[in-house]
């Protein structure tokens, strides 16, 4: 039982996070290797904001969630932009993504050093527990995972149920007929972009809330989201949510089960499987 | 014949060096024939086929580290036989699960390889051993060091320009330009694929098991410094991955500028670091060497 | 004449969606045999299916006598299938020389050194591409694509070549010469299966043809006959009673 309420938890913010990972890479086409790095700018933020300014986390989301928005729509239009023209709508966009993103990673991860030092990081933020289903939670972990349920479920929503939501899907299914039924794919795409790191944001905000964490761990929040994102589909919304929930469950399990030191082991571990079992995604039509 | 003269004559001159230098400057060619080495034998698979690698440091470490495990009970000529078959078996389950799917997951899994590694050697060490950290204790010298590097990385070199020839270059060749039309056209995409990346991979670990004595002291952090793969594809990549020569030709400047940066910025030099990487991918997308193979193509055109 | 290609309930499933359903046909050898049928038909996923680009979800392939089904493209093309595509694929970064090597390097026959250059040179002589045979693939005009992607497929040594609407955006004049560089091929006793919209080429080229629609066989003969098919006039035009 405590296993499953601290594994929901924990999915909640994974969920979050593959949720803006899955946006990026199936509307904007850009696979974006400093994910993590934004999500952690984020948690950093969030702390700074508490230690030094007393300002509320919750309230800091109304902060950092648009912060993320605009940061991200900023970097597609001067850093992305450019490489989609450069490609031509052919497959050397992800290469170059890739590439440039992989450099991106290394500045933010430098510019967090630099900022924040390479300490371990955490605040003592409603540290006290609450009785769910007789299991003890601290209070922080039910907050974070209601922020990553109200902005992943309300973004769910949105895709699935607006118009604006349809514009996007239908990028996703087929940037190149787009325009035809007069979509403007780079506006969409910018969105999607600066969406995905929106989410970002919110998730390194919950990842703040009751984590511990430092400057060099971006790489594994980029690779547990991705190994969502492959599990649930690329570009499928609900196979994340629930690719999201599962690995958080796994990975609560193995490190209440057999060693916290073995996480990103079973992220991999699932990773292989899924590989070898159902490279389309476990949510996934088979090809 | 020339080109091949000229090659073995610096080759030789390179390897009497040591006599004429200090320590301080025995220390920068051991780092700059390393670094020749992991972006010669990065691009020996990455740069052909376009299937790039992140995960350089996580076979460079594991080098590294079966060296420290294994230098108290074994000769070192058999540590480094073990540390080249322990790569090319990690290198073999890599590509086996990854290889035969579409690139993205080969880059996605190399990604966070280093990291795994680490993770798992680091929970190895505290659980099983009890022993994290450990001591190399061998009585090779700075210059075998260097000549072991130099030898290794020549090696790498001569073994590119000769794939090159062969069918297994032309093969890799094609698939980093059109996978479909190569199996179309008689490629066994997987086997070439593998056969690339394996090779690559063993000359990264020994690289690492060949440097490894100048640490002395090994823990899982010190050996898997993200840092090294990261290096290794920005040299490739600008000077060029799909040459020969393109490596050595961005590895040595870029590995004099990075050691003149992290002593003069030790604080900013990560962010400099991106910011040149970032640039390299956007204005010189095929390297130094294609550019001026492009730039004096364009001007024989001109001149036409 | 043996029989060359032989395919038995041929089934490829898309989701829901039977691309190709259960088709069944052969072709012997040295014949010229026309797939049509309106877009979306599954012509295209059954030349994958033959050419190994798909793995079938039921059905046989048989080569020249050996089973081949789900067999990887690669083992078919060196099992003597060569194809072109209908979006033309060439290898940019190569020149057209080294694209024509590609096939005769790793196809059927391995060849190596001057051989392969020969069987290289003569390909791109064949459909007049010898001039430039040291120029980057990626400068060529459209035309000249094409044509550098029928010359690989040659340079292959194939048993049946695979062509999908390859003379498809051609002018009349390009047309012409097209059917000719076809026609020499297949009198000089190659097998084709052509994918093709264009009725005159048929015509002029193929005495067989088969007509294909929501992903079944409808119709199979000479095509004359074929073309005059009630079914086959239903497919393309909508059923009569709708017309």
């Amino acid at each position: 039982m405590t296993i499953l309420v601290l594994g929901l938890v924990l999915g909640g913010t994974y969920a979050l996070l593959a949720l803006g990972l899955t946006i990026q890479y199936g509307i904007a086409r850009i696979m974006n290797l400093a994910y993590g790095e934004m999500t952690l700018a984020a948690a950093f933020v969030l702390v700074f904001l508490f230690n030094q300014l007393g300002l509320p986390p919750l309230l800091s989301i109304l902060f950092v969630a648009p912060a993320g928005y605009v940061t991200g729509w900023l970097l597609y239009t001067v850093m992305m932009r450019p490489l989609v023209a450069r490609s031509g709508g052919g497959g050397k966009l992800e290469l170059d993504s890739i590439l440039a993103t992989f450099g991106l990673l290394f500045v933010v991860q430098g510019l967090l050093l630099l900022f924040f030092g390479s300490n371990f990081t955490s605040i003592s933020y409603l540290d006290r527990g609450v009785s769910v289903f007789g299991v003890t939670v601290a209070l922080n972990r039910l907050i974070a995972f209601a922020v990553c349920i109200v902005a992943g479920g309300g973004l769910a929503l949105a895709l699935t149920r607006t118009r604006w939501g349809l514009i996007m899907r239908a990028v996703a299914l087929t940037p190149g007929s787009a325009p035809l039924v007069g979509i403007d794919v780079t506006r969409v795409a910018r969105q999607a972009f600066a969406l995905g790191t929106a989410l970002a944001a919110i998730g390194g905000t919950s990842v703040a809330m009751y984590q511990t964490f430092s400057a060099t761990d971006g790489v594994v929040f980029t690779m547990k989201a991705l190994v969502i994102v492959i599990m649930g589909g690329v570009g499928n919304v609900p196979g994340a949510l629930a690719a999201g929930f599962a690995l958080g469950l796994i990975e609560t399990f193995v490190a209440t089960v057999i060693d916290p030191g073995l996480t990103l082991a079973a992220t991999f571990a699932i990773f292989l499987i899924v590989l070898l079992w159902r490279p389309e995604g476990l949510f996934g039509r088979r090809a | 014949m020339i080109a091949l003269g000229v090659a073995l004559v610096g080759l030789v001159a390179l390897a009497a060096l040591p006599f004429y230098l200090s320590d301080y400057g025995l220390g920068l060619m051991i780092g700059m024939a390393g670094y020749v080495t992991l972006a010669s034998a990065w691009a020996l698979f990455s740069g052909q086929t376009r299937y790039i690698s992140l995960a350089t440091v996580a076979f460079y470490g594991v080098g590294a580290y079966t060296i420290a495990v294994l230098n108290e009970t074994m000769a070192y000529p058999a540590a480094l036989a073990c540390a080249g078959l322990i790569g090319a078996g990690l290198a073999l389950l890599v590509g086996l699960s990854t290889l035969r799917l579409s690139g993205i997951y080969f880059v996605i899994f190399t990604f966070g390889l280093a990291e795994l590694v680490r993770q798992v050697i680091t929970w190895f060490e505290v659980n099983v051993t009890g022993t994290l950290g450990r001591y190399i204790f061998l009585d090779i010298t700075a210059r075998e060091i260097y000549w072991q590097l130099l030898a290794l990385g020549a090696f790498t070199i001569a073994l590119t320009a000769w794939i090159m020839r062969r069918r297994l270059g032309l093969a890799l060749r094609v698939i980093g330009d059109d996978e479909t039309v190569a199996a179309h056209s008689g490629i066994d995409l997987a086997r070439t694929k593998l056969t690339a990346f394996v090779l690559s991979a063993t000359i990264i670990t020994l690289a690492g098991a060949i440097s490894s004595p100048r640490w002395t002291y090994v823990e899982p952090l010190i050996v898997f410094n993200p840092n090294v793969s990261f290096l290794t594809v920005i040299m490739a990549l600008l000077g060029g991955a799909n040459r020969l020569w393109g490596p050595l030709f961005g590895a040595v400047p870029l590995f004099l500028l990075f050691e003149w940066l992290s002593v003069q910025f030790p604080d900013t030099y990560p962010v400099i670091l991106g910011l040149l990487f970032i640039g390299v991918v956007f204005l010189l997308p095929d390297g130094i060497l294609g550019g001026l193979a492009r730039l004096t193509g364009r001007n024989g055109k001109a001149a036409r | 004449m043996s029989t060359l290609l032989a395919i038995d309930g041929a089934t490829k499933v898309f989701g829901g969606l039977k691309a190709v359903n259960q088709v069944s046909f052969s072709i012997s050898e040295g014949e010229t045999v026309g797939l049509l049928g309106p877009n979306g038909s599954g012509k295209t996923t059954l030349i994958n299916l033959i050419s190994g680009a798909l793995a079938p979800s039921a059905g046989r392939f048989g080569i020249g006598g050996r089973d081949m089904t789900g067999r990887r493209a690669d083992v078919i093309a060196r099992a003597g299938v060569a194809r072109t595509f209908q979006l033309v694929r060439i290898l940019p970064s190569l020149t057209l020389e080294e694209n024509v090597l590609v096939p005769a390097i790793f196809g059927r026959k391995r060849h190596w050194g001057e051989a392969a250059q020969a069987l290289a040179r003569g390909a791109l002589e064949r459909v007049g591409l010898a001039e430039s045979a040291g120029r980057q693939a990626a400068e060529l005009t459209y035309l000249d694509q094409k044509r550098l992607e029928l010359a690989r497929a040659l340079a292959a040594e194939p048993d049946i070549l695979l062509m999908d609407e390859w003379l498809a955006g051609l002018n009349p004049t390009e047309l012409q010469e097209a059917i000719r560089l076809v026609r020499s091929l297949s009198g000089s006793g190659m097998t084709i299966l052509m994918v093709e919209h264009i009725m005159e080429a048929v015509r002029a080229l193929c005495p067989r043809s088969l007509v294909m629609n929501a992903g079944a066989l409808i119709a199979d003969g000479p095509t004359a006959d074929v073309l005059a098919d009630s079914r086959v006039i239903a497919a393309y035009l909508g059923d009569a009673e709708h017309a």
